[in-house]
């Protein structure tokens, strides 16, 4: 059972109230109509699924009923850090780039 | 290999059963292989045992980071059965039911394979009229199968709760009469054995740490034993399948998550069949040891920790105690948390990758363990003739992006 902070409601809840919504910072294409179907395939499907630091989605959905973005440590389960859709992680994995900002804000709209 | 026989039994008994051979080598790894197979769980060593038995692939090594059939083969409840929905699906796993049957002849090693019969409940309309059509599916594709009534469900297993007031009354249910249950260690352990007899080097304590290439071509595997080369590298690694291919910068369509399943103390026999609910989400079945084998759902995030929360223990149980009322006062022994690789379709990935060289068999998810067999056959001959096998052939990377997904969802057993 993860005990999560919402950043919105500013308190930690428990799993429960939440939904998991998959990986984070995944930016959909602007023009699905122009793209290959390979580009929308691995937009839809492929995902990074490391052991270790993973940036993921969650939905409070027993609470305000939004979208916010975690870090968490798949093996661990440690939470490191919770934060609001637009902003970029300040935890990320030491051999993996850091999400790009444009890619950060995609995922808010 | 030594035969096992009534006739060995017998004649180690005299000596105190102190001079078996032992199962299988414990070779160190020779410098190159043809083929590598990471992973040695069931799937992975009964890959090795197809290669060498049916296309004489014999310089192969299968390498385990920890112990033979220690991860999801040890970590599963063990149910074998064939009514999926779609044709590719309901084929494949079908072709693995027919081998099931004469395994442990094929293997001279007792897999008990025991055919009980599984029921999977429907508890609303929708569910009945799914099953109808999953049903009606699964004999056309020649694989048996009855749709059930209340009163027939409660005949095969009298103990349970027949109360149309539940929350989710049982209306109905799928029988699939030849289906049913083995002994996950001794699937694992007949195939190591018999893939040992015939040369393969079965090397464990032996961790992959990378997959090296050249051109766009696998030339072997880093290892913590060190370098070995390999002309082909098949990675069969369930959970760790993202890990194995972000060593070459690929990325699957696959989520590991946590998988659990629980098993209670031993009691007197009551129930002889497999009871499958996609609905309330529980299934269970009794081991030959007594103790009821439950399975829970997946955890909703991904996860490699092989543990998962408790909440989901918890409905499962509930669910459980208002199908089988009786069973409220068993205690439980043991639960544990497998780490599974989930698809987005609930079908397996058996294909070749943009590398030359490297295969994966992955994303069975859920469902894996009564493939064992099927799975190793087709994917050895994948790896044999570098060309899917036809029942494979629906199964490789590209349907994530042809479209050609086989959503099997509703037929996995497990809602995920």
């Amino acid at each position: 059972m993860h005990h999560i902070y919402c950043p919105y409601c500013e308190e930690i809840r428990e799993e429960e109230e939440y939904s998991y919504t998959g990986e984070a910072h995944i930016e959909r294409p602007k023009d699905p109509a122009s793209i290959s179907d390979e580009v929308w395939g691995n937009y839809m499907f492929f995902r990074s699924n490391p052991r270790g630091i993973h940036h993921e989605m969650w939905y409070h959905a027993a609470g305000c009923r939004r979208y916010f973005n975690a870090t968490r440590d798949t093996h661990s389960y440690q939470i490191h850090e919770t934060y609001k859709m637009g902003e970029l992680p300040t935890v990320t994995a030491p051999t993996k780039a850091a999400p790009t900002k444009a890619a950060a804000q995609g995922d808010a709209s | 290999m030594k035969k096992y026989s009534g006739f060995s039994l017998f004649k180690h008994s005299l000596s105190h059963h102190e001079n078996w051979q032992a199962a299988w080598r414990s070779p160190q790894p020779k410098k190159e292989y043809d083929v590598i197979i990471v992973g040695g769980g069931g799937h992975g060593l009964a890959t090795a045992y197809y290669l060498a038995k049916v296309h004489g692939i014999t310089n192969v090594a299968v390498l385990e980071k920890g112990y033979l059939g220690g991860g999801n083969t040890a970590r599963n409840t063990t149910i074998v059965r064939s009514n999926y929905l779609w044709d590719e699906a309901s084929k494949l796993y079908d072709h693995s039911l027919d081998l099931w049957k004469d395994l442990s002849q094929d293997l001279n090693y007792n897999v008990m394979f025991s055919q009980r019969g599984v029921l999977n409940l429907g508890h609303t309309l929708q569910d009945m009229r799914d099953i109808e059509r999953r049903v009606n599916a699964n004999r056309l594709n020649g694989i048996d199968g009855v749709v059930l009534n209340t009163a027939e469900v409660k005949e095969i297993v009298p103990i349970i709760n027949d109360s149309q007031d539940i929350r989710y009354p049982v209306l109905g249910a799928s029988w699939q009469a030849t289906a049913g249950v083995a002994r996950h260690d001794a699937v694992a352990w007949g195939f190591a054995r018999g893939a040992d007899s015939f040369g393969v080097d079965l090397i464990q304590q032996c961790e992959v740490v990378d997959i090296v290439t050249e051109e766009g071509a696998v030339v072997g595997v880093q290892t913590t034993l060190g370098f070995i080369g390999a002309k082909k590298v098949a990675c069969v690694t369930a959970g760790n399948s993202g890990v194995m291919a972000a060593m070459v910068g690929l990325r699957l369509p696959i989520e590991s998550r946590p998988l659990q399943a629980l098993v209670s103390e031993p009691i007197k026999p009551i129930l002889d069949t497999v009871v499958m609910s996609n609905a309330v989400h529980a299934y269970v079945s009794q081991s030959d040891k007594g103790d009821l084998v439950i399975g829970a759902g997946t955890d909703s995030y991904n996860g490699y920790g092989q543990r998962g929360s408790f909440h989901v223990v918890e409905h499962t149980l509930s669910a459980i105690c208002e199908l089988f009322p009786m069973f409220s006062r068993v205690r439980m022994n043991r639960a544990w948390g497998g780490v599974v690789d989930t698809c987005p379709d609930a079908c397996p990935i058996i294909s070749k990758t943009s590398i030359k060289g490297l295969f994966f068999n992955c994303g069975w998810g859920t469902g894996g363990f009564k493939a064992t067999p099927g799975s190793g056959h087709v994917f050895a001959h994948t790896l044999a003739h570098d060309e899917a096998h036809p029942l494979a052939a629906p199964f490789s990377l590209d349907r994530f992006n042809t479209g050609h997904l086989i959503d099997e969802h509703g037929a996995a057993g497990v809602a995920h």
